[in-house]
């Protein structure tokens, strides 16, 4: 049976390969840019509060700061408690464009001792995790090879 | 200035891993402080219960909780939720009401039984609430935060593992005067140095551990003090409760990402910063005029940013502050006497309130072999998740 690849949150990614994007949304009044998604109001407190389009963020970035998590973490994040717990980079990641910082896990493989701040990293489509019936899909940073 | 109120009594139940109801730990702190106060509970006009979210369906009425296990008197009750931020809260709501007239003397109680390990979100399928995406999209833990803005302060300030050490040497130091505190024992750097990375940079020895604990004051009208008794009491003269200013432009817990500052400029300063300068704005009072300062050291990185955020020293100077000793016992301005978080690990609504009952201590000279000489002016500063601002200042 192959799974079905569905997103861990609706909504918030799309595209594959090269043309995988984070996906915000943009007041048509102010400008102001959100991820995660505002859909129903701008949160910007000087502006009357306009239309709230989809928009693509910035695919590259700079590494903002990083860390990892050494040990299991508790649920709703899943894992496999009979597999021995291998950690994973998180990376928070400033896009010039928007002027934000997004938080998300390294590609499989990155660890804390191949970052730097400063350095370029790019979104790229990853997966969080697989159960009997269903892949979810997430995003995870992937570094470009571009220093800080 | 907005007025004061007096602080007549301050009791705590000791930090640690007791494995009871946060009701037993309330209960023990608010009879301690209201013997402190010289108080009968029957006099008290307000109860105000800071809230605990995971001690079952009775935390998220701590008030009545608290009322109900010291005995139905009839007071009024209040009962406040701002996680980390709490206790403040709880102490805010006390003062407003003394201000307005609406009570005379009131009685503040936090107390939380914590979970092992890690703290998780309540559990179900809950894609609207950001703390549970968090975990499920993530697995950011709120260690994992220590250690980004840990590591953010490695690359901009060029602060170093061994500065972060150097906090746990001082507060545990500290903390094992404290009959309170959760651990008792002093910690080398050699120790933080050899104990296990958590979130990178940081090690289990540079971030708090979760604790049960209780913590109460007796809060008053200057009249009412007066009438009682005590001519000079301890005053309480800001609370800041303050939200951030957008756009929020530190990635904070449990967010996965920051504001836009792509429209609006960011303001001047850190929400951090914010806290501590409404409350320094409503004491009239600045950072040189500090005796002590409690800080939420939740991770030793997190100590060092505070010194920054409270005005002790510029922007990137914390490690040179604690390098210097100015931080330390008898520096020109302490910090975390009580031996912080690193001693107590974080009883969360308790916890502010710990700090007031410290400052308290302190500012009556009744710290023992932890005093800080001379003091007069103390504040106590931590943030609450979701933008929760809380500082307190008191004076003697």
């Amino acid at each position: 049976m192959t799974r079905s690849r569905t997103p861990v949150v609706a909504g918030w990614f799309t595209g594959e390969g090269d043309g995988f994007r984070l996906l915000g949304t943009r007041c048509s009044a102010c400008a102001s840019v959100f991820f995660p998604r505002e859909d129903a109001f701008c949160r910007n407190p000087g502006c009357p509060g306009g239309e709230l389009c989809e928009v693509p963020l910035s695919r590259r970035g700079r590494v903002w700061s990083y860390t990892d998590g050494r040990y299991r973490p508790p649920s709703p994040y899943v894992t496999d408690p009979e597999l021995p717990w291998v950690p994973y980079a998180l990376i928070a990641v400033e896009l010039a464009a928007e002027r934000l910082v997004v938080l998300g896990q390294a590609v499989p493989g990155v660890s804390v001792a191949d970052l730097a701040v400063g350095m370029e990293v790019e979104v790229v489509p990853g997966v969080l995790n697989e159960d009997a019936e269903t892949t979810w899909t997430t995003w995870h940073w992937r570094p470009t090879g571009v220093g800080a | 200035m907005t007025g004061e109120v007096a602080v007549l009594g301050a009791g705590m139940h000791p930090w640690g891993k007791w494995g009871r109801s946060f009701v037993e730990y309330g209960a023990v702190a608010a009879r301690a402080a209201l013997a402190d106060a010289g108080v009968d509970w029957r006099d008290i006009d307000s109860i105000v219960g800071a809230d605990t979210v995971r001690g079952g369906y009775p935390g998220y009425v701590a008030g009545a909780t608290f009322a109900k296990a010291l005995g139905w008197q009839g007071a009024r009750v209040t009962s406040v939720y701002a996680a980390c931020a709490s206790g403040a809260q709880a102490v805010g709501a006390a003062r407003a009401q003394i201000l307005a007239g609406l009570a005379d003397v009131v009685l503040v109680v936090g107390a939380d039984s914590a979970p092992k390990g890690f703290f998780r979100p309540a559990g179900g399928d809950r894609a609207d609430d950001p703390d549970w995406l968090r975990f499920r999209i993530l697995g950011a833990t709120n260690p994992t935060y220590f250690g980004l803005y840990a590591r953010r302060r490695m690359a901009v300030h060029g602060d170093t593992p061994e500065d972060f050490a150097r906090v746990k040497v001082k507060n545990s130091a500290l903390g094992a005067l404290n009959p309170y505190a959760r651990y008792r024992k002093r910690v080398s750097a050699e120790e933080v140095a050899a104990s296990a990375v958590v979130a990178d940079p940081l090690r289990l020895l540079d971030i708090c551990a979760t604790s049960d604990g209780g913590a109460a004051l007796v809060l008053a009208s200057i009249e009412f003090a007066r009438r009682h008794g005590v001519a000079e009491p301890v005053r309480i003269r800001a609370v800041s409760t303050v939200t951030p200013r957008y756009p929020a432009t530190v990635l904070d817990l449990p967010d996965i990402a920051t504001d836009s500052a792509v429209a609006v400029a960011p303001p001047d300063e850190t929400f951090r910063a914010s806290i501590a300068r409404a409350a320094y704005e409503e004491a009239g009072v600045g950072p040189e005029d500090l005796s002590l300062a409690e800080v939420y050291d939740l991770s030793t990185a997190l100590e060092l940013q505070w010194y920054e955020d409270l005005g002790l020293c510029g922007e990137g100077e914390a490690a040179k502050l604690l390098r210097d000793g100015v931080t330390a016992l008898g520096g020109r301005i302490p910090v975390n006497v009580s031996g912080g978080l690193a001693s107590f690990g974080e009883a969360v609504p308790a916890q502010a309130i710990a700090q007031v009952c410290e400052l308290v201590r302190q500012l009556r000279g009744e710290a023992t072999d932890r005093q800080v000489e001379g003091a007069r002016v103390g504040i106590s500063a931590n943030q609450g998740l979701f933008g929760h601002g809380s500082a307190v200042i008191a004076v003697r």
